[in-house]
């Protein structure tokens, strides 16, 4: 079991035939991933490495029952991609485009409330069901299969903290990179919901950062509805505050967004935060001990 | 983006907000000259930094005569302003605001903003104007009143007037206020604003109401649509390695401690600050080379990182996904090659070619210190900060 994605995805790639999109469509299909369409407008006809190509969401969907999408379009036109891709009722839409205007992403967001889809991202390393399917930027190989859920606002940092518990030999039952905008998509809490509904998720790892109160609320559900143990981590303790800190997201305004209030909401909660990320393996090998 | 006071004043009088009159000046003869072209007395002359809490410091004055306009010009111009906003480094002022005096009744406070968590324009005002907002959230939130606008909707009639009346404007004033409101959010999203903030808001004697102040920040990923814009960016209010950091793409933010450090990604990049901090040193800056960095932006960052001379040793730290090891290495071994390197460097590295990596350094010749893992890059570059 695993949340979202599993090997009954079919996946398109908006802006497959752009060099991002095609270098890591190639890595998605060679970890096994099905990838049934691309949509490039002006390029409806072509192929890009086998893979047909339309000219729209609609028209991908209607010849390949695609049901999930993965955007790689370039910021200006990304916030349209993935409209066009909500209008077309994909249920799931992952985006990995970084630096989209908040404006555009603020009109999304209202957008995507009563749609049929749910959307991750945007600027985001995707998500990833080891074993069974890819969909985004992460490396392969550092997955392993396992009982544990992965939620991070973070790229790099989840490719460090999954690679602590793959070497702890604890595997993953689905990863997802959530994004460090400031807007997106699916929340710590949407995350949170579906990995404690999973019987195959036995345990759950939350990664944040400074910026908004994401995980504050995340804090507070946890207390209230999971019963899986969380170990948590929070990045920034040492960020000025004023400072955009590489994500557009992470941003410590006034006194609100702080490191150190988001962890001691968590801790509040009953989640074992890890202060020191070197040592996030090792946490978890010991906390899950019974769970998993 | 960040724009002084003046400029922002620029954008509310295309866009129909009263403002009082005024004129930059960026010498004593140019306020001066700016003063009387005014023709009223007295003026006030404000310094123009890219930070609140001047007048508290001192950069904000009134002058009652031509003289007093160079006196006082002459000494706010070239000071070093600290406020609570600048650190106590201060900032350097070099540009000044000559605007007319004002008969001021009453302050009140407005602001617009992207909400995150509703992904809504939330609007606030406060009769409490003149004074730190959050402060005034803190001790009396029934002083401020809040609208919300959905991007999808835009601002309507009952958004104005919820304001209006929530800050009990007389009817006169309503009038004026509303289409006030409306011109005001045409500007925040014709320009992708990330915040614009007016503290005070004033109701003069005469019954007008006028920004007295103007804050305008833009979203920086949205700037592509507003070239017009761009030339109102101030590089001396930034820091040079910082603006020397962006022609490479490099985000970098000085701190600081002593440990310099280069990280790919973001969120990484703030977990390795804290490690450094956790392992009993300080982190000397904040520097993200991006998940998809070349072995050019690897050696740029590095002569960054050692053009800053408090730094006494650097931890790379590299989770290759994207960017390779061995592209890293290369980058971090021609790097060293260029610049002399007196420092103490640790690196730790995993991912994506991470042996083919590790060769690259081992066969480089230099004294580099390779870590085996993050607990062992932090106590390697603990020892460097203690010795």
């Amino acid at each position: 079991m695993s949340i979202w994605v599993d090997n009954t995805t079919r996946l398109l790639v908006q802006g497959i035939t752009g060099r991002e999109g095609r270098f890591h469509t190639s890595q998605c299909v060679a970890y096994g991933t099905s990838v049934v369409a691309g949509v490039t407008p002006g390029k409806g006809g072509q192929d890009a490495d086998g893979i047909p190509v339309f000219n729209s969401v609609r028209q991908a969907v209607a010849a390949t029952a695609a049901n999930c999408s993965m955007i790689f379009v370039p910021p200006p036109f990304a916030g349209d991609a993935i409209l066009e891709a909500i209008e077309a009722e994909v249920p799931l839409i992952v985006a990995i485009t970084e630096g989209i205007p908040v404006a555009d992403m603020m009109k999304v967001k209202n957008y995507l409330n009563g749609s049929r889809s749910r959307l991750i991202g945007p600027n985001c390393p995707g998500i990833i069901t080891p074993g069974q399917c890819k969909i985004g930027i992460m490396p392969g190989p550092i997955h392993r299969i396992g009982p544990v859920g992965v939620v991070s606002r973070s790229g790099t940092l989840t490719y460090e903290v999954v690679h602590q518990l793959t070497m702890q030999n604890i595997g993953q039952t689905t990863c997802v990179g959530i994004g460090g905008d400031p807007v997106n998509g699916t929340n710590f809490i949407d995350c949170l919901q579906a990995f404690n509904q999973d019987p195959a998720t036995k345990a759950i790892v939350m990664v944040g950062e400074i910026g908004g109160s994401a995980e504050e609320q995340a804090a507070e559900f946890i207390q209230q509805q999971v019963k899986k143990p969380v170990v948590g981590f929070i990045a920034g303790l040492t960020a000025p505050p004023g400072r955009r800190m590489g994500h557009a997201g992470a941003i410590i305004s006034g006194s609100s967004g702080t490191a150190q209030a988001k962890i001691e909401a968590m801790e509040k909660a009953g989640i074992t935060v890890v202060k020191n990320l070197g040592e996030l393996g090792e946490t978890c090998a010991r906390s899950f001990q019974g769970a998993i | 983006m960040k724009i002084h006071e003046y400029q922002a004043k620029e954008l509310f009088s295309k866009y129909g907000i009263p403002i009082p009159q005024g004129r930059p000046a960026f010498s004593v003869e140019e306020a001066r000259a700016a003063a009387t072209e005014l023709g009223t007395l007295p003026v006030v002359i404000k310094a123009q930094i890219h930070a609140g809490g001047r007048g508290k410091g001192g950069g904000v004055k009134l002058a009652h005569s031509a003289d007093e306009v160079a006196a006082v010009a002459g000494a706010i111009l070239g000071m070093t302003l600290v406020t609570h906003q600048t650190g106590p480094e201060g900032k350097l002022v070099r540009r000044l605001l000559v605007e007319q005096g004002l008969d001021i009744a009453k302050e009140l406070y407005l602001s617009m903003l992207p909400d995150r968590g509703t992904a809504s324009v939330v609007i606030m005002a406060s009769e409490a104007g003149g004074m730190d907002i959050e402060q005034v959230a803190a001790t009396t939130p029934e002083k401020i009143v809040k609208v919300q606008v959905n991007p999808l909707l835009g601002l309507q009639g009952f958004h104005c007037r919820q304001l209006a009346y929530g800050l009990n404007l007389a009817p006169e004033l309503v009038k004026k206020f509303i289409p006030m409101i409306g011109n005001l959010y045409k500007l925040f999203s014709a320009y992708d604003c990330s915040l614009l903030e007016i503290n005070p808001l004033v109701i003069t004697k005469g019954g007008d109401i006028l920004a007295l102040d103007a804050k305008v920040n833009f979203d920086d990923n949205a700037l592509y649509r507003h070239k017009d814009i761009l030339g109102y960016r101030d590089l001396d209010e930034e820091d040079p390695a910082e603006v020397e950091a962006s022609k490479y793409n490099l985000n970098y933010i000085k701190m600081d401690g002593n440990i310099g450090n280069m990280v790919n990604g973001a969120g990484l990049a703030m977990a390795t600050m804290d490690i450094i901090k956790l392992a009993g040193a300080e982190p000397a800056n904040f520097l993200d080379v991006g998940g998809g960095a070349s072995a050019e932006m690897v050696e740029n960052g590095f002569r960054i990182i050692l053009g800053d001379p408090s730094v006494k040793g650097v931890l790379i730290n590299i989770f290759g996904g994207i960017l390779r090891c061995d592209v890293l290495a290369q980058g971090v071994v021609e790097a060293a090659k260029k610049v002399d390197v007196k420092v103490r460097i640790v690196i730790r590295m995993e991912g994506t070619n991470v042996d083919k990596g590790r060769e690259i350094l081992q066969a480089s010749g230099l004294n580099l210190i390779v870590a085996a893992d993050l607990k062992d890059a932090a106590g390697k570059i603990a020892k460097i900060a203690r010795a």
